[in-house]
């Protein structure tokens, strides 16, 4: 006695409806999380998940552990300069269509973090659909975030979704996060003298060279 | 206030090995520092550990007195025994011209990334390590991040801020 029996009699075999409509609705009804905590947040996001929240009223509870069958990034949590190229691989290896949630004040600012260790603002790495205030923010907010990123899902088109992969993955050279090379202290002293032009000495050593 | 005693003994054995081993100790809050010329590190290391039984590196760190002072930079190691529970401080004053030290990484194994992170983090040379590269930091970063005349944001353009 389900709601298929009402339907089978009440409805025609066959139905037209925008092709944007029913796909963004399968879409925005199973957002599918990376599971990826980079710090507190990321004790509000397993909150947000658990039963007291319970994402999955909103579709949005299956956290994948690979980021190949996943639909969005959470960012939750402050993002180390080390951590950033993993974090764009991460992002490169979703298959689109994909968002990102910019989950909290060190994610979306970098936070009390105004130093060197710290990227100021995860989107200076990855594209940022919704971002989310709060140190850290409460589940119901992040939950309010998920809702606010199915609207903009309603509100997209098909023809919108095409690959822009390689175009991002162009872009996606950040300063302070080119791949690990290999060098030992001489070597990386000679190195820096001659291919970091831009470099500014610092205090002392200006001091003493002049 | 602990009973230093038995740790100053420790400073007289190193005395008697070479009087100059010993440049200066000092024996504050029942801890007992003592202040080995860089040249010798490597030689009162070897004696606490084989013969005195330090076969512990509880600790290998630096630290950075401020670009006006001279010598600028302490290595301090900090050694325990796991045999007679006995702990001791050792520290090595390193000038900024020339920061470098002999590495312990022969002595005690675990010297070999907490020596990485002295040089990653203030610069120190450690002579004779197999493999001195940054380990915390990332392999691009521009100087050396616990230096006191390091802006807290780095320096242009790795800052992005």
């Amino acid at each position: 006695m389900g709601l298929e029996n009402t339907l089978f009699e009440s409805l025609p075999d066959v139905i037209t409806v925008k092709l944007d409509a029913v796909v963004n609705w399968a879409r925005k009804s199973s957002l599918w999380p990376a599971t990826f905590g980079l710090a507190c947040c990321a004790i509000e996001m397993m909150n947000t998940v658990s039963s007291r929240n319970d994402l999955s009223r909103f579709g949005a509870e299956t956290f994948r552990a690979s980021p190949r069958q996943a639909d969005v990034m959470i960012v939750s949590g402050r993002v180390s300069r080390k951590m950033a190229p993993v974090l764009r691989r991460i992002y490169d290896q979703m298959p689109e269509p994909k968002w990102v949630i910019s989950m909290g004040a060190c994610a979306t600012s970098g936070g009390v973090f105004d130093n060197y260790a710290i990227v100021q603002g995860v989107d200076k790495i990855v594209p940022v659909d919704v971002y989310v205030p709060g140190c850290p923010p409460r589940p119901e907010m992040l939950v309010h975030a998920i809702m606010m990123l199915q609207e903009k899902v309603m509100k997209e088109s098909v023809k919108d979704r095409r690959d822009t992969y390689e175009e991002e993955s162009r872009q996606s050279i950040v300063p302070g996060t080119l791949p690990v090379t290999e060098g030992t202290a001489l070597e990386e002293k000679s190195k820096t003298a001659t291919s970091r032009p831009y470099t500014i000495p610092s205090r002392h050593e200006r001091r003493r060279s002049s | 206030m602990a009973d230093t005693t038995v740790l100053l003994e420790y400073v007289e054995k190193l005395k008697a090995q070479n009087a100059a081993w010993v440049a200066d100790f000092k024996d504050a809050r029942g801890e007992v520092s003592v202040y080995v010329p860089r040249e010798f590190v490597g030689d009162a290391c070897r004696f606490l550990k084989f013969e005195q039984n330090f076969d512990m590196l509880a600790d290998l760190c630096g630290t950075d007195r401020g670009p006006e002072e001279d010598p600028r930079f302490e290595v301090l190691y900090h050694l325990f025994s796991t045999t007679h529970h006995n702990r001791i401080r050792l520290k090595v004053l390193l000038s900024e011209d020339a920061p470098n030290v002999e590495t312990v990484t022969s002595i005690w194994k675990t010297a070999d990334w907490h020596e990485r992170e002295t040089y990653d983090m203030f610069g120190v040379i450690f002579d004779g390590h197999p493999d001195l590269r940054r380990i915390l930091l990332p392999s691009d970063f521009d100087g050396h991040a616990l230096r006191k005349d390091y802006p807290l944001r780095g320096y242009e353009p790795y800052s992005l801020s």
